[in-house]
């Protein structure tokens, strides 16, 4: 018979918000570089290569 | 609770690729929304897509890290990682379970009915190690006398590539038949191989070989979304064991970095032992177990 374990009590976690944070402030710095133009410019071209054409 | 699951799938395969004027266009879908993140596996290369394969960007923007640099242009991937980190940390990989177009594909061919197999457990370490080579390493630092990399897992690998955007581009541009080479072949072969297999097992390719499967799974301890486990409510009679479409032991491993958050083990499991929780707060209203107020009812 296994050992039951105690049950957490409900708490806010705060690692969560923490991340979420760091990488919204991390994708915010991309866009202030300017990389969102450069992902678009890729992403509207057919890569044929990437895709094992040609 | 997967009647409601399989409709918001739908629904995101729809939104990620919502150009349905390729037949006429015969072209991709070059608008701005392609700015945007696709959070599931979609290949930006398919003719309906309306957002970008972040697997995808990541790799152009190592591949191009050099020569970007060299132009003076601090392109290192910023925007894309934050946007897969941001999903990842708010979801996790609920995504795969909830919004991947490639994930329903492979839920619908195990609906097939044939002999059913499971997989391996260590073969899901194959996907980090793809991660890892194929879309950092590789394209960052096998470069060519230009100072460009490849993007290797798209290149050489990714089925999802080949099924949305391969073979619909050979069938609307026929010309391009004449480029076809051993390249093509080898992934026609491994799509071949993903859509058997996923016949045979369920989601043989987010288990072994998704790397961005692998990318969200590293936020399955902190992500803010995630179903928990009430151990005082669990008689571990292993009903949730069975039922999981990735081979999770949910009680046995609440965390599990394979856990898609299906829900499948919370709808199984007679003893409401499993909710889902955000930020660490229960979202259903469901009462505390009290182990004295259980006895004095039986
Ligand atoms: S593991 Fe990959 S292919 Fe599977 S559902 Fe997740 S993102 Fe999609
Ligand atoms: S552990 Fe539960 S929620 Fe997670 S994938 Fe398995 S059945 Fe789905």
């Amino acid at each position: 018979m296994k050992k039951k374990k105690k049950s957490q009590p409900s708490k806010i976690r705060k690692a969560p918000f923490v991340a979420i944070f760091v990488f919204l402030v991390l994708g915010a710095v991309g866009i202030s570089l300017g990389e969102p133009s450069r992902v678009l410019e890729q992403a509207k071209q057919i890569c044929l290569s990437c895709i094992g054409i040609g | 609770m997967d009647f409601v699951r399989k409709w918001v799938q739908a629904l995101f395969f729809l939104i990620t690729n919502g150009y349905w004027n390729f037949p006429v266009t015969r072209g991709i879908y070059q608008g701005p929304l392609k700015v945007i993140c696709s959070p599931g596996l979609n290949c930006y290369s398919c003719p309906a897509a309306t957002s970008y394969c972040p697997l995808g960007a990541l790799q152009q923007l190592m591949a191009g890290i050099r020569l970007a640099l060299e132009n003076g242009q601090i392109y290192v991937g910023f925007y894309v990682i934050g946007a897969m980190g941001a999903i990842g940390s708010f979801v996790g990989r609920m995504v795969c379970g909830w919004a991947c177009p490639f994930g329903l594909f492979q839920e619908l061919l195990h609906k097939i009915p044939s002999p059913k197999f499971g997989i391996w457990r260590p073969l899901r370490f194959i996907k980090y190690a793809l991660l890892l080579f194929m879309v950092f390493l590789l394209p960052l630092f096998a470069v060519d006398a230009f100072g460009f990399g490849q993007t290797w897992f798209c290149k050489y690998v990714c089925p999802a590539g080949t099924l949305e955007a391969g073979l619909p581009l050979l069938i609307l541009r026929p010309g391009l038949r004449e480029s076809l080479g051993l390249l093509f072949l080898n992934k026609l072969v491994i799509l071949i191989f993903f859509i058997v297999w996923a016949v045979l097992a369920s989601r043989p390719f987010c288990r072994t070989a998704c790397p961005l499967g692998a990318f969200y799974a590293l936020f399955s301890k902190i992500k803010l979304v995630k179903l928990r486990l009430d151990a005082e409510r669990c008689t571990h009679c292993e009903a949730c064991h069975a039922v999981c479409p990735m081979g999770v032991h949910f009680n046995e491993s609440p965390d599990d970095m394979e856990c898609i958050s299906c829900l499948a083990c919370s709808k199984a499991c007679k003893f409401n032992a499993i909710s889902l929780e955000v930020g660490g707060l229960p979202l259903s209203n469901q009462v505390p177990y009290r182990p004295e107020k259980a006895q004095l009812e039986q």
